[in-house]
C-alpha cells in the first residue's frame, strides 16, 4: 500500500487514502457526488438525445415535381417552387423551396440552388441581362452558374433533374453551405 | 392600527426570512463617494433588460412560436391587441438601448480602467454577458418571423458553416435541419426565450455578486496606478474613511438614468412604433433583400468590404479572436494606471472602435455594394436622345443590368463606378474592352453581347460627358 502511495505520489497524483482515512464523511460527500451525477446522467442523456437527435436522423431527399416538360422554354431559366422532403406538420409555409431551372436543349435542364454560395442570400435572374446578382453583397453569376463578379467563392449549387412521365422533377436536398 | 398590523406582519416575515437584513446590507454597501454619473450604465443596462423581460412575457401570451402561425400573430399583435403596437416597439427600443447600454458601460469601464486587479472577473463576466446580449438581439430579430428572418437564419447558417471540422454540423443545428422549416422557429424561440435569459440571469447575479465583492472601483486618478499588493488595502481605507451607502446617495443617479431611458424607449416605440413585418416567411419568394437590425448592420457591411477570399478566416476567427482578445484584457494588463490621461492608447483604441463602427454602420446602411434591382429604364431627358445607338444603349444599359451597379446622374445602383461622367475618362477602345473582360466585381459580357449591341452601348456611354465651362 505504502509502495502505491509513493508511486502515486511521484507521479503527481493523490495518495490513495488508506481505509482508515475513509471516513464516514468522505463516504457521504463521495456518495452525494455520484448520486448527483447519476441523476443528472439520467435527466441529461434523454434530454440532450430528444435535442440532438434530429440531426443525426438519416434524412431521405425526395423527387418532385415542378411543371410540365412543356412549360419550359428551350434557354430560359424560370423559378420553380417545390415542397421539402419531409416537412414537420406545423412548417406552413416554410415548407417551400424555390429553384431556378434552365432548360438547355430539348431534355437537358440544370436546377441551380436559389442560395448565394457567398452567404446564401438568394440570388435573383435577369433574363435579359443572362445573369444571377445577390441583393446582399453584389455576387454575380453568368447562365451556368459560374461566378461573374463578386464574393461568391464558388459557382451556384446545383441538384439533380430527372424527366418523369413528361414532368420535369427536382430531387430536393439541403440548403447548401459553402465551406470554402 | 393599521400601522401596527403592516409593522407586525413585516417583523413577521422578515424573522423568517431575513431578506429585508440581506437586501439591506446590500443595498447600502460602501461606495467611493464620487462615482457619480459615469456609473449608471451598467445599471441601465440592467434596468434595458428588465424591460426586454417583462415585454418579452406580455408578447408571449400572444406570439405562438409556431413557423406557420407566428407570422400571423405577429399581424394580429401588430394591428389588433391593444397596445401590441407599442409593446412590440417596447421590446424592439429595449433591445436598441441594452445593446447601446452594456456597449458605453463596457467603453467607461474600459476608460476608467475598472477592469483592473482585483476585478479581472467582473470585466470578463461582462464580455460574457455582452456576448449573451448580441445572441438575444440575432435570436429576437428572428422570432419576427417574415422573410427577412428567414434568410436571416439561412445567411447564420452560412457563416456557421465555415467553421472547421464542425461547421457543417453547426450550420444544421442552426437551421433546425437541412433546411429551413418547422424545426427552425422553435429552436431559436427556446434559445431567445429560455436559454439566453437564463443565462443572463445568472451571469448578471455572478456580475453582481462580484461588484459586491470587489466594491464599486472608485474613479481613477493620474499618477495613482494599481498595484496588485497595495490596492485592497488602499480601497478599504478610502471606503471606510470616505464610502458612502450606495442607496440612496448612489442609486438615485442609477433611478433618474433608468427613468429617463425608459421614457426614451416608450416614446420611441410610441412615434415610431415596432418595426414593420416583412413578407411572409416563405424561402420560395425570391425577391428579398436579407438586412440585420442596425446593431450589426456594421458586421454585414464587414462581410461586404473585406478582400475576396478572406471572409471564410474572418468569419470563423474574427468574432472568436475579439472575444478572446476582450476577456484577455485585464490577464494581460491588470496594474498600473488608471486614468484615461495616462492611457492615450485607451483613449484611441475607444475612438478607433467607434469610428469604425460608425463608418461601417453608415456604409451598411447605405449598403453600395448591393445592386439597385428597382432601377428603371433611364428618362429621356437624362439619355439626350430618343433614337439612334446612343437612345439603344441606354436601353440596353437597363436590361443588361448595367444600371442595377452603375449610376447615371441620380439613377441607378453603387455597386461600380459612377458613369455619369464616363467619356472624360475612358476612351471607347477603353469601354469595349472593359466591357468585354470585366473585372474582380464586373461580369465579363463579351458572351452577352452582338457586336451592334456593343457599338450602341458604347456609343450611349461615350455621350455621358459633363459639359463643363
Amino acid at each position: 500500500m505504502h509502495e502505491s502511495n509513493n508511486n502515486n505520489t511521484q507521479s503527481g497524483q493523490r495518495p490513495t487514502p488508506t481505509p482508515e482515512e475513509i471516513t464516514r464523511r468522505r463516504f457521504l460527500e463521495r456518495l452525494s457526488l455520484v448520486a448527483g451525477g447519476v441523476g443528472a446522467l439520467i435527466l441529461a442523456v434523454p434530454i440532450v438525445g430528444f435535442i440532438l437527435a434530429p440531426f443525426f436522423a438519416r434524412k431521405h431527399e425526395i423527387w418532385r415535381s415542378v411543371g410540365k416538360l412543356e412549360s419550359f422554354k428551350i434557354g430560359e431559366t424560370t423559378a420553380v417552387e417545390y415542397e421539402d422532403a419531409s416537412p414537420l406538420p406545423w412548417a406552413g409555409v416554410t415548407a417551400r423551396s424555390a429553384a431556378w431551372l434552365r432548360r438547355v436543349n430539348a431534355n437537358t435542364f440544370i436546377a441551380f440552388s436559389i442560395n448565394c454560395t457567398h452567404l446564401g442570400c438568394p440570388v435573383r435572374w435577369l433574363a435579359e441581362a443572362n445573369l444571377f446578382m445577390c441583393p446582399c453583397h453584389g455576387g454575380v453569376y453568368y447562365q451556368d452558374g459560374a461566378v461573374a463578379a463578386g464574393p461568391p467563392p464558388l459557382p451556384l449549387a446545383r441538384y439533380p433533374v430527372r424527366l418523369q412521365n413528361g414532368e420535369v422533377q427536382i430531387q430536393t436536398a439541403p440548403i447548401p453551405i459553402t465551406k470554402k | 392600527m393599521l400601522q401596527r398590523i403592516f409593522n407586525r406582519v413585516r417583523d413577521w416575515v422578515e424573522d423568517r426570512t431575513g431578506l429585508l437584513e440581506a437586501v439591506g446590507k446590500m443595498a447600502r454597501h460602501l461606495v467611493p463617494p464620487d462615482a457619480k454619473w459615469w456609473y449608471v450604465f451598467g445599471s441601465a443596462t440592467l434596468c434595458a433588460f428588465m424591460i426586454q423581460v417583462i415585454s418579452g412575457i406580455a408578447l408571449a401570451f400572444s406570439y405562438i412560436p409556431s413557423a406557420s402561425q407566428a407570422y400571423s400573430t405577429l399581424q394580429f399583435i401588430s394591428d389588433d391587441a391593444p397596445f401590441g403596437h407599442f409593446l412590440r416597439g417596447l421590446h424592439y427600443y429595449g433591445a436598441s438601448a441594452m445593446v447601446l447600454m452594456v456597449g458605453l458601460h463596457m467603453a467607461q469601464v474600459f476608460l476608467f480602467g475598472s477592469y483592473k486587479f482585483p476585478r479581472e472577473l467582473n470585466w470578463a463576466t461582462g464580455v460574457l454577458l455582452l456576448g449573451f446580449t448580441l445572441v438575444m438581439g440575432f435570436t429576437g430579430q428572428l422570432l419576427r418571423w417574415d422573410q427577412n428572418a428567414v434568410w436571416s437564419v439561412v445567411v447564420g447558417a452560412e457563416q456557421a458553416g465555415r467553421a472547421p471540422f464542425i461547421g457543417k454540423w453547426l450550420a444544421h443545428f442552426t437551421l433546425g435541419g437541412d433546411t429551413v422549416g418547422g424545426a427552425t422557429l422553435t429552436r431559436f424561440f427556446a434559445i431567445h426565450v429560455f436559454i439566453m435569459p437564463a443565462l443572463i440571469f445568472a451571469f448578471v447575479g455572478l456580475h453582481l455578486w462580484l461588484v459586491l465583492r470587489h466594491g464599486i472601483s472608485e474613479p481613477p486618478k493620474a499618477g495613482k496606478p494599481v498595484d496588485p499588493k497595495t490596492y485592497r488595502q488602499e480601497y478599504k481605507e478610502l471606503i471606510e474613511k470616505k464610502g458612502r451607502p450606495f442607496w440612496p446617495d448612489a442609486a438615485w443617479r442609477d433611478t433618474v438614468f433608468c427613468v429617463g431611458m425608459i421614457v426614451a424607449i416608450a416614446a420611441l416605440a410610441l412615434y415610431f412604433g415596432a418595426p414593420q413585418l416583412g413578407k411572409p416567411p416563405d424561402p420560395s419568394i425570391i425577391a428579398a433583400s436579407p438586412r440585420p437590425d442596425w446593431y450589426l448592420l456594421w458586421y454585414f457591411a464587414v462581410l461586404a468590404l473585406l478582400p475576396h477570399g478572406s471572409e471564410k478566416y474572418f468569419m470563423v476567427f474574427g468574432p472568436l479572436l475579439a472575444g478572446v482578445l476582450l476577456i484577455a484584457l485585464p490577464f494581460i494588463s491588470n496594474r498600473g494606471e488608471r486614468s484615461p490621461s495616462r492611457r492615450p492608447w485607451a483613449i484611441a483604441a475607444i475612438l478607433m472602435i467607434v469610428l469604425m463602427m460608425a463608418a461601417l454602420w453608415a456604409e451598411g446602411v447605405k449598403s453600395p455594394w448591393s445592386p439597385n434591382f428597382k432601377a428603371q429604364p433611364l428618362a429621356p431627358s437624362v439619355v439626350g436622345a430618343t433614337n439612334g445607338p446612343v437612345f439603344v444603349g441606354a436601353q440596353l444599359f437597363h436590361s443588361k443590368g448595367c444600371l442595377n451597379c452603375h449610376l447615371i446622374g441620380d439613377d441607378g445602383g453603387r455597386r461600380g463606378p459612377n458613369l455619369t461622367d464616363v467619356a472624360s475618362r475612358l476612351p471607347s477602345s477603353q469601354m469595349i474592352l472593359r466591357i468585354s473582360n470585366g473585372g474582380a466585381n464586373m461580369p465579363a459580357y463579351a458572351a452577352n453581347l452582338t457586336t451592334a449591341e456593343m457599338d450602341a452601348l458604347v456609343a450611349f456611354l461615350q455621350s455621358r460627358k459633363i459639359q463643363r465651362p
